[in-house]
């Protein structure tokens, strides 16, 4: 096994584990923690795919900016975790048992696609994920969707302190 | 690594939020399931678009096929941290008018 593989492996059971980690914890705030490591899993795996860019924004955007938000929201709303509602036992069962065979089915038809057999992806290689590039594509062809992105933020921001201020 | 692989791994992970977005009523535990499929669509797409270059190199070295997915990516991001600042504030008003993030208190939006 090579050392590419080692860390597949790794980090995919790492990131697995976490995020069931995130259903099964029974405080909210355990759970955001949890999810961050999936996020720093995730972006392990885009490393080791060579998308440094995406690397580094999925860490201060999503582990950084939004997950503190969350944690921000928890500690400020002070939700006793010993009373929260929980679902029946029966409408979790069939919770899980859906996502369950909706996974199977997928994987059942990823195994039996003819079109996907023998396609590698290049790891650790390709200029395609390195900042130069991305940022010459950014500005360049995709200048007016970004220019419109912070448009978006823009309503956003103005949405949520509406919403906050009522 | 074959691309078989990742999508493996991704349908895991998309499956886990499923799971948790319908057995859980905690709100926020929903909208933090709801990032975690997200974040498995995007390691696909990423994980597509290394693939896509992959092939597109055998054909002309200097390609740089594929980079349009990372772009896209990257607007996912965007697009989910403006989400996630609208629907927090949807929460913090739920809760501050029914004192619970209990989503079944959501269905009284019926009448």
């Amino acid at each position: 096994m090579s050392t590419i593989e080692i860390l597949f492996y790794a980090l995919s059971a790492f990131a697995v584990i976490s995020a069931a980690m995130v259903l099964i914890s029974k405080n909210p705030i355990h759970s955001v923690l949890w999810l961050i490591l999936v996020f720093f899993a995730i972006s392990g795996h885009y490393i080791l795919l060579n998308a440094q860019f995406l690397a580094i924004v999925n860490i201060i955007v999503y582990a950084g900016a939004i997950m503190v938000l969350f944690l921000f929201v928890i500690m400020l709303m002070n939700v006793k975790t010993d009373n929260e509602p929980q679902k029946k036992l029966l409408t979790k069962f069939i919770g899980v048992l859906s996502g369950g065979s909706l996974l199977t089915l997928l994987i059942a038809l990823v195994k039996q696609t003819v079109q996907l057999q023998g396609k590698e992806v290049m790891m650790k290689e390709g200029t395609i994920g390195l900042i130069h590039p991305l940022g010459k594509a950014l500005f360049s062809d995709y200048v007016v969707p970004f220019e419109i992105s912070s448009v978006l933020f823009l309503s956003a921001m103005v949405g949520a302190v509406i919403i906050g201020k009522k | 690594m074959p691309i078989q692989y990742y999508i493996f791994f991704c349908l895991t992970l998309f499956s886990i939020g499923v799971i948790g977005v319908l057995t859980r009523r905690n709100a926020i535990i929903v909208f933090m399931c709801v990032e975690l499929m997200l974040n498995a669509v995007n390691l696909l797409l990423v994980a597509f678009s290394k693939m896509h270059h992959a092939a597109a190199l055998k054909i002309s070295a200097a390609s740089t096929a594929g980079i349009d997915a990372q772009i896209f990516v990257f607007f996912i991001m965007v697009v989910a941290a403006a989400e996630v600042s609208v629907g927090l504030a949807i929460i913090v008003m739920m809760f501050r008018n029914t004192h619970s993030i209990d989503i079944n208190f959501l269905n009284r939006l019926k009448n």
